[in-house]
């Protein structure tokens, strides 16, 4: 059955006319048009899909509309300032953290959720936060050197 | 032979010819046939394609590979009035970075900065058949092809600005995209764009002689360039395929069997018709519906799959593949031709051996997994067909299409976004198949994208393989015989590198239980695993470290020389002397050069990878930071293979299809990692992307037998 719920993102306030066990990750990307947040797996089990809600790194395609319906959510389309990367993004740059970069968004995400609450997270740190986000090109060595990179910037 | 002309020995060109792929490209019938619908045969011609060089472009296309050297340089490349060139190839970008370094190509042989070149790939409408992605060949075949093309455009735009600016063609200088000659008169590319007659002038195909720049004056080749494209990756605004959307698109889903080679005998689609938005086809033995929203498209099919009835066949259980394999195995007909070979009396050497290894090993089917699956947007306008779609082979998804609907080739336009991974996974247009079906069904664009599990069980496996080593060595700890055969994992890389005064390979193929094709690297990881674990266990037999029993049996060469480089630089003779429990294994795919070093611990039954040391060699680096990058992502990529990845099945479906139960390496099994590129100047540059996957397993195999003594001969290593 279809309600409307209010969500925000990226600071914008929507209304969505939807059902209330519907992925947040679908609504975001079919209904927003915000496509940057990826799909990997449906079953929480890879965090391409991963967004910052109220704050925490959350996978958005286990997030239902009930759960995501008034909290804060963020996108990787949200990240920028305008032409202004954000650390973690120009990071992810600087150190080659892609190859094809499906991953990303949900990496840039994860390590910016981290990084807020612990701006000099240790290695340690780094890969216990990260190690869920799965990456098939397997490209972590440079994707762990993104995060320290934006780690002892921020 | 210079360097040079080497580069560009048309030999080169002829490489990409089918005959070339690896014996699992597909042969196999279409999985759907749809109904013919008349009003299909009437060939519209109407609106233009969006990109259109050269009305011969599509026509070149046709003629496949014949018309390549005859290429004019208006397909290959359109020089723009703000002075951008934009350069066309049907290469795909999965990740590799052929995006990057083709880029690099046209700027180095252009003279501009990279920021002035841009690249449209894949897409069928406008870009010249340089082949699909597959075999590591873009560096090899399609660099040299795109710099000749550049180098001849820059030679045309002189003799153009030359008689532009009424001088001789020797007074120009030109760099960067300005011309200038000793009147002071001057001119750039835009400017001469903006003059039709420069049309005419690229009309003609490069002249033979075209002069290209050499290694030792590489400026932009050979330098660290950073990924083109990455701030629209960083910031979310790249579209992969999953990711396009067209006005008044609708969501796709399809009906998956209950199980292999089950057959649909009843579906009622009454329940997904009744739903809000919802399209529901059935055509043969396909099912599918739209709705407004994935969601509501998943639960329309959910609806049908509650009714329907199938015929389900017996199939294997993957407990008994590899005897079943064995016992199935062919005499004949597993490889490509030229791959069983014999030499010397290898029977008599092994009735004389002195010492004698007989080794079984095994491979496990494993999936590519890309992140994104298989997807596609299929729109119909007026009875053609776009399609956006995600696979390494536009050419054969282009003509899937065309067959699947009978449409003229110039009615079908495929277009493949740059594509998360693929790793020899997306050979085929499954996705793009389905969605046009859809899309016709529903009147309107249809985007369709594989559930992880239709990814896991309806696309393709590595093929698993068991491989039989039998092996003599007389009283020196000299090899005398060598003898393998692969059962059904394929025959790349079956060639032992290693002297041995006898021997026979051979390739078998078997009667495979799940649909199998590429992979990266594909049979020579396999092959390459075998050789090596068995070249320790002979090791061990001669009483010889297994540095020094491999390098007993090697002639100087490339090869050898990355294993020196591997060895050397991981300390290989002090980590064994200290005990440290260390593996070493190289080998030799598609023309490049690997060896790699492990260093691991077994602790409660696991085992723990602490360090990979891997020297590599692939000829002259094009761009070293993106090399580095995929040999890091192949001995990763490896690691996952060696370790855990197992495909599972029983009652013809597949028991692990997730990521919650099929585990592909994580952050966490990142070990220490060093890399070694030997840059071979001297050398052409061959690809990069498969052969560094091949050590891996092989060294880590060495150190797990190091830490607790017991040999494992399977993928993944068994504890
Ligand atoms: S798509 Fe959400 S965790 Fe994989
Ligand atoms: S860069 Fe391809 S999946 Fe991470």
């Amino acid at each position: 059955m279809a309600s409307t719920f209010t969500i925000r993102v990226n600071g914008r306030q929507h209304a969505v006319v939807t059902d209330a066990d519907r992925p947040l990750l679908d609504v975001l990307r079919e209904d927003l048009g915000l496509t940057g947040t990826k799909f990997g797996c449906g079953e929480g089990a890879c965090r391409a899909c991963t967004v910052i809600l109220d704050g925490q790194a959350t996978q958005s395609c286990i997030t239902t509309m009930a759960t995501a319906a008034d909290a804060e959510i963020e996108t990787i389309e949200g990240l920028a300032s305008g032409d202004q990367l954000h650390p973690v993004q120009q990071a992810f740059i600087d150190q080659s953290g892609m190859q094809c970069g499906y991953c990303v968004p949900g990496q840039i995400m994860s390590a910016t959720a981290l990084l807020r609450e612990d701006p000099h997270a240790t290695r340690e740190k780094i890969i216990d936060a990260m190690t869920g986000n799965l990456c098939r090109c397997c490209n972590y060595g440079n994707i762990l050197a993104a995060v320290e990179q934006a780690a002892a910037r921020e | 032979m210079s360097n040079q002309s080497r580069e560009f020995d048309v030999s080169s060109l002829r490489e990409e010819s089918p005959a070339e792929f690896e014996r699992y490209e597909f042969r196999e019938p279409p999985r759907y046939v749809f109904a013919a619908d008349r009003r299909e045969f009437v060939g519209a011609l109407g609106a233009g394609l969006v990109i259109l060089v050269s009305p011969q472009g599509a026509q070149a296309q046709r003629e496949g590979r014949q018309a390549r050297r005859e290429e004019r340089l208006a397909d290959r490349l359109h020089v723009g009035v703000d002075g951008v060139v934009t350069v066309f190839t049907s290469k795909v970008e999965v990740g590799q970075g052929a995006r990057t370094q083709i880029t690099q190509a046209a700027a180095e042989e252009l003279r501009l900065p990279m920021e002035q070149i841009r690249l449209v790939m894949a897409d069928t409408a406008s870009c010249p058949d340089d082949g699909g992605t597959a075999g590591s060949r873009t560096t090899p075949s399609t660099i040299p092809r795109v710099r000749n093309a550049c180098a001849a455009a820059r030679a045309r735009l002189v003799e153009f600005a030359a008689a532009k600016l009424h001088a001789e063609t020797s007074e120009v200088q030109y760099d960067g995209g300005a011309f200038s000659v000793p009147s002071g008169a001057a001119t750039t590319l835009g400017d001469l764009a903006a003059d039709r007659k420069l049309i005419e002038a690229l009309q003609a195909p490069p002249a033979a002689d075209v002069e290209i720049r050499s290694v030792d004056s590489w400026q932009v080749l050979g330098a660290p360039a950073p990924k083109v494209g990455a701030v629209a990756i960083v910031t979310g605004r790249h579209r992969y395929p999953s990711d396009v959307q067209v006005q008044g698109m609708v969501y796709g889903k399809v009906l998956r069997p209950a199980s292999y080679g089950a057959t649909l005998k009843d579906a009622d689609l009454a329940p997904a018709k009744a739903m809000d938005g919802v399209t529901a086809v059935r055509d043969g033995n396909f099912v599918g519906c739209t709705a407004p929203t994935s969601w509501r498209a998943a639960q329309a099919v959910e609806a049908i799959a509650a009714t329907a009835t199938w015929d389900r066949p017996p199939h294997l259980h993957s407990d008994r593949l590899y005897e079943h394999l064995q016992n199935t195995a062919k005499a004949e007909g597993g490889g490509r031709r030229g791959e069983g070979r014999q030499w010397g009396d290898w029977q008599a050497a092994l009735a004389a051996a002195r010492k004698r290894l007989q080794s079984t090993y095994r491979v496990a089917y494993i999936q590519h997994a890309p992140m994104e699956p298989r997807a596609a947007v299929a729109q119909w306008q007026d009875g053609r067909l776009t399609v956006w779609t995600g696979t390494q082979q536009p050419a054969r998804v282009h003509s899937e299409l065309q067959n699947a609907f009978r449409l003229e080739a110039t009615d079908v336009r495929v277009i493949v976004p740059d594509t998360g991974g693929g790793f020899g996974g997306k050979h085929t247009g499954e996705a793009a198949v389905e969605a046009a079906r859809l899309a016709k069904a529903a009147g309107k664009p249809t985007s369709l994208r594989w559930t992880r599990e239709e990814e896991f069980t309806w696309a393709y496996f590595r093929p698993a393989g068991v491989i039989e080593i039998d092996a003599a060595l007389d009283e020196s700890g000299r090899l005398t015989a060598w003898d393998v055969t692969n059962i059904n994992s394929g025959g790349s890389a079956i060639d032992s590198p290693y002297q041995s005064a006898s021997g026979r390979t051979r390739v078998l193929a078997a009667d495979a239980p799940l649909r199998q094709g590429s992979y990266r690297a594909l049979a020579s990881t396999a092959n390459n695993f075998a050789r090596e674990a068995a070249m320790d266990e002979l090791a061990e037999l001669a009483n010889v470290d297994p540095l020094d029993f491999r390098l007993a049996h090697l002639g100087p060469g490339r090869l050898r020389d990355v294993l020196v480089a591997a060895t050397d630089r991981f300390d290989w003779r002090s980590r064994r002397a200290a005990g440290r429990s260390a593996g070493v294994a190289c080998g030799t795919e598609k023309g490049s050069f690997v060896a790699a070093c492990v260093e691991a611990a077994v602790v409660n039954n696991t085992i723990r990878v602490t360090s990979i040391c891997q020297a590599y060699e692939c000829g002259a680096i094009q761009n070293p930071k993106n090399l580095l990058s995929q040999v890091q992502g192949c001995i990763m990529m490896g690691l996952g293979g060696a370790l855990r990845e197992e495909i599972r099945f029983a009652d013809g479906q597949i028991v692990n299809p997730s990521f919650s139960s099929y585990q592909v390496p994580r952050m966490d099994d990142l070990p220490d990692l060093d890399v070694v590129l030997l840059n071979r100047q001297d050398l052409p540059s061959v690809g990069a992307g498969e052969t560094p996957i091949i050590a891996v397993a092989p060294a880590l195999a060495g150190a797990v037998f190091a830490a607790t003594g017991k040999r494992r001969r399977s993928l993944p290593l068994q504890i």
